[in-house]
């Protein structure tokens, strides 16, 4: 579904992805993973095409995607750190997308409704809490029920239940036959979430392996501990 | 582009500097033709303000709007949408906004008080100057990441066109004195959309005497008329220019 062929960008004199190769089937959710800079939110946001790589090519459904647009209308995206217009209220920001993407009518509102949102359509988004804005940003990745979803750190400030609601929601999704890209650091989140995992280190692509094959190999039961073996043998070899 | 431009306008209305900015330009001018007895020394006066005021606002105004409005940029960007959709919207946006205040604080007092074809031609080179400011202020935002540099960089771009460049044609006049370079003048003068929509003025309110070396030069090699409609064209361009180069780096920005 997805392909990552010889992608590499720079910042200045900075590598941030270095002939990065992935391919990334429907059906799957896959972790992203590795420390700090290692490019994952790059290789996000060239997928979205908020960057632009200097070399190699991606493809989504066999076409080409950097600049281009199209292929966002299947994309759902959850930042990081949600940005929006501080002035608009939660309404008003949700009308804005559906009146920007007029070709998508059936909305799914699942997460609006059970995060409450309705209750604080009228709030300005520049008085959201942090949490707030996450739900609003998960929300607004799920709304137009796309086939890909790409999910930057998307428990990272969310209270328990709602961290619940939304791993419940995306593994139906997954079942569902999408795509979900999942990038986050508390492993042990990941357990029962997701099928496949790709580690990236400076850069680069370490591993991207099935769940099986990762616990096999290293004899683990869980994905945390897994990779922690894995990473003592890389650096102990 | 119709959808994004929607919504940048509603923006920029909540945003009251644009209210401030029309009631600024809608005292001045009232006041400017209730002093003067002569409406002509009234259009005079008020093409000062508007060649000062009309840039300065423009430029500095739009360069912080869009600074300002980066996270509805990358909010637009990760959207299904073209970015030079997104990028012609917030121009047409802030063209568009501005042009409606110098409008109603500058263009209806002139349509009340002043001879039509005079203040025509002074609401004619304002809104173009709004226009080639704002386009500016496209490539200022593009070029830089930093917003206080950037705002620094708008205020300097004003600061050259409105101050500056006059000094240094100067100069260069003095020095080459001795030389017949009448018609280098002329070309050099395009080089400041100021300098080009004061001569438009000039030309139609017909005191070139008051409007120094340059207008008297494009008065005799143009004539008029066809002065006024390169002027005008070249103003196009000053406008033009600045929002494609800046279109085709933000088409290339990183976000």
């Amino acid at each position: 579904m997805i392909q990552f062929e010889n992608v590499s960008k720079r910042f200045g004199s900075l590598e941030v992805l270095k002939n990065v190769n992935l391919d990334m089937a429907s059906g799957h959710c896959i972790a992203l993973i590795g420390p700090n800079g290692c490019g994952k939110t790059t290789l996000i946001k060239s997928l979205l095409g908020m960057v632009i790589p200097d070399e190699g090519s991606i493809h989504v459904n066999g076409a080409e995607i950097i600049h281009q647009h199209l292929h966002r209308a299947g994309l759902g995206y959850m930042p990081q750190i949600g940005k929006y217009p501080g002035n608009l209220t939660i309404g008003q920001l949700i009308d804005m997308v559906r009146h920007l993407r007029p070709d998508q009518p059936i909305y799914d509102e699942y997460l609006i409704d059970s995060f409450g949102l309705r209750t604080l359509q009228s709030k300005k988004m520049a008085t959201l809490s942090g949490g707030t804005i996450q739900k609003v940003s998960a929300a607004l990745a799920f709304l137009f029920n796309p086939p890909v979803l790409v999910l930057d750190e998307p428990t990272a400030g969310l209270d328990p239940l709602s961290s619940e609601t939304l791993k419940l929601k995306i593994s139906q999704e997954v079942i569902n036959g999408k795509l979900v890209l999942i990038t986050s650091h508390i492993l042990s989140e990941l357990d029962d979430l997701v099928s496949q995992i790709i580690f990236m280190q400076e850069g680069r692509i370490l591993f991207h392996k099935s769940v099986e094959a990762l616990l096999e190999e290293t004899k683990e039961s869980k994905i945390s501990k897994a990779i922690v073996t894995l990473l003592a043998k890389t650096v102990n070899s | 582009m119709i959808r994004i431009l929607k919504y940048v306008i509603l923006d920029i209305i909540k945003n009251r500097l644009v209210l401030a900015y029309a009631i600024i330009l809608a005292v001045l001018s009232w006041s400017l033709f209730s002093l003067e007895d002569n409406s002509a020394k009234g259009v005079l006066s008020l093409t000062n303000v508007v060649l000062l005021l009309v840039p300065l606002f423009s430029v500095i105004f739009s360069t912080i709007y869009l600074y300002n409005s980066a996270e509805f940029i990358e909010l637009l960007v990760s959207q299904p949408l073209k970015r030079r959709d997104i990028w012609l919207g917030f121009y047409t946006g802030l063209s568009l906004a501005l042009a409606a205040a110098f409008m109603i604080g500058a263009g209806l007092p002139l349509l009340f008080f002043a001879d039509l074809g005079m203040s025509l031609i002074l609401i004619t080179t304002g809104l173009l100057i709004t226009f080639v400011f704002v386009s500016l202020a496209m490539l200022v935002t593009v070029m830089t990441r930093d917003k206080a540099r950037g705002i620094g960089l708008a205020i300097l771009v004003w600061l050259f066109f409105a101050v500056l460049f006059d000094g240094l044609m100067l100069l260069l006049m003095f020095q080459f004195s001795d030389y017949p370079i009448e018609k280098t003048m002329i070309g050099l003068t395009s080089l400041s959309p100021i300098d080009l929509a004061r001569i438009m003025i000039l030309l139609r309110l017909d005191v070139s005497a008051l409007m120094g070396f340059t207008g008297a030069l494009f008065r005799d090699f143009f004539g008029s008329r066809s002065g006024e409609m390169i002027s005008m064209a070249l103003l196009v361009l000053w406008a033009a220019t600045p929002l494609l180069i800046s279109g085709l780096r933000f088409r290339k920005k990183d976000l």
